[in-house]
């Protein structure tokens, strides 16, 4: 049984899991939902304006927009992380301070901007063209047109993908500790590393892991469970009627009455 | 459903409908040219039918008289004033087009729907513009329907909704692009006699359809059009039932 103890003590060694636990609770998940929900809500924000860039009607908004796209999907995110994270440090320290924790958010809130454009475009290119000419021959602007009725019919469908993505932020937040951050600011992956630097085992990450498994797993589920939902909003439930019904209908109805197109 | 929305007591609302000219109208797509030099009149509060194989131009010409797509020369002259020269946001405020699918807005229901434009193209207060709306789904028989998202209505009731949508705005002309075609037949006779009663009531209509026995009954003027040209205007009695060109009576041998 040499080997089932060694890999206790490796992976679940409860003293360790039980010693880390405040810090997992109190610094590391309080800057891993930080950190993701702030790129992520800077993600979404500079997302809608790159789709909305994506789908113009000019190819002085839309080559843009096509190149950042490219380049933020395209390269990997550590990579990214650290040239934004290094290359700015010193533009950082003058308005930040010398934390690199701001710089972190911004580069996975340009990474997370790309995939996100990428989802709103896709979703506002999937409303049906009927929609627009509807709006268009009531007598709407473009702008209103998208603004009112197609971008959130687009962002409704997408919302699954939208949370796909803050899952992917979650999980991409802990590559932020490359950047070496200051104890307070360190996110769950970074804790735990640092406690199982102590307790000489993988106990604390296996610990870390956990709580990146809380955050995350629900949210899939809820994702599958939502879908629905999601793409066609609340559902009033109207019980079925025969379309003969409606030729009754039409006859109670009055042609109008007091009206003042006249 | 019951008859509570009946109101007998008040005068029929008549509409205001204005005449439209057709000047020459020529539209492509592309280099492809889809209508070729069509002229034609409607007088104020009569109502036109365009009828004609389907590939001959007919909904591109709906689409040109609104600008939902640009013509490329001719004009089109609403009441007196040249389409071309408004600005096409103010031109489709006077003209309404109802569409073969409906194009309702699927998040809201038949109320907004017809109250979102009211507002946010008309300036109407929240209220105001849902009062107005009610009346308008009041007047096409779906006052019990009104807060039911497009999905939970049959296509007949969707139809009805786009009707009053366009009709809430106060146009001056509606434009109705095949507007039963995607209905179950027992629900067409509805919608029919509901546009029958609009052009009753002083409404300009240009309306393209596959309904002859509704362009017989109904029109003022009937349009054949074949291979982006008129090929025949005239009396629906004229176009029916003295059919002069070739291509017409082929048309109705197998229309009807």
């Amino acid at each position: 049984m040499d080997w089932f103890d060694t890999i206790t003590h490796t992976f679940f060694d409860f003293k360790a899991m039980a010693d880390v636990m405040p810090q997992l609770l109190a610094i590391g998940l309080l800057n891993t939902l930080i950190i993701s929900l702030a790129s992520t809500v800077i993600g979404v924000v500079l997302g809608m304006i790159v789709a909305v860039m994506g789908i113009s009607p000019s190819k002085w908004l839309r080559i843009p927009a096509r190149i950042y796209t490219d380049l933020f999907r395209g390269l990997p995110a550590i990579l990214t992380i650290l040239l934004i994270g290094q290359g700015f440090a010193r533009l950082s320290q003058s308005v930040f301070g010398p934390s690199p924790y701001p710089l972190g958010i911004i580069a996975l809130s340009l990474i997370a901007s790309a995939y996100i454009g990428e989802i709103f475009r896709a979703g506002i290119m999937s409303v049906d063209n009927g929609q627009i000419e509807a709006c268009r021959a009531l007598g709407m602007s473009y702008t209103k047109a998208m603004a009112l009725v197609v971008i959130p019919q687009g962002i409704r469908r997408v919302l699954p993908a939208l949370v796909n993505q803050f899952i992917s932020i979650v999980k991409d937040s802990s590559l932020v500790y490359f950047l070496g951050l200051m104890v307070g600011e360190r996110e769950l992956f970074r804790v735990g590393q640092d406690a199982a630097v102590l307790s000489g085992n993988l106990s604390p990450l296996v610990m870390a892991g956990v709580f990146y498994l809380i955050i995350t797993v629900p949210l899939t589920h809820l994702v599958n469970y939502f879908d629905n939902r999601f793409r066609t909003g609340r559902r009033r439930a109207a019980p079925p009627i025969s379309g003969l019904n409606e030729v009754k209908e039409l006859s109670a109805a009055s042609p109008l009455t007091n009206g003042s197109n006249t | 459903m019951s008859n509570s929305t009946n109101t007998a007591s008040a005068d029929v609302e008549t509409f205001r409908g204005s005449s439209l000219e057709l000047k020459n109208l020529s539209m492509a797509y592309g280099d492809i040219e889809v209508l070729r030099n069509v002229s034609f009149t409607i007088a104020p509060g009569t109502t036109t039918c365009i009828i004609g194989p389907s590939g001959s131009g007919k909904s591109t010409l709906l689409r040109g008289i609104n600008r939902l797509h640009e013509p490329k020369s001719g004009d089109v002259i609403l009441d007196g004033d040249s389409a071309l020269g408004l600005k096409p946001d103010i031109l489709r405020r006077r003209i309404g087009m109802v569409f073969q699918h409906f194009n309702l807005f699927p998040d809201h229901i038949a109320l907004e729907n017809v109250a979102l434009s009211l507002r946010n193209v008309k300036g109407m207060s929240r209220a105001e513009s849902k009062e107005r709306a009610m009346r308008r789904l009041v007047e096409v028989g779906l006052a019990e329907r009104s807060e039911h998202r497009p999905r939970d209505l049959s296509g007949g009731q969707q139809q009805r909704v786009a009707i009053a949508r366009a009709l809430a705005m106060e146009p001056e002309v509606m434009l109705f692009d095949e507007a039963t075609s995607a209905l179950d037949p027992e629900l067409v006779k509805g919608v029919l006699t509901l546009m029958a009663g609009l052009g009753g009531r002083g409404m300009t209509m240009a309306v393209v359809t596959h309904e002859m026995g509704f362009a017989r009954k109904v029109a003022d003027q009937v349009i054949f059009m074949d291979e982006g040209e008129v090929v025949e205007a005239g009396s629906p009695e004229d176009l029916f039932d003295r059919p002069k060109s070739d291509r017409l009576q082929r048309f109705l041998s197998e229309v009807l």
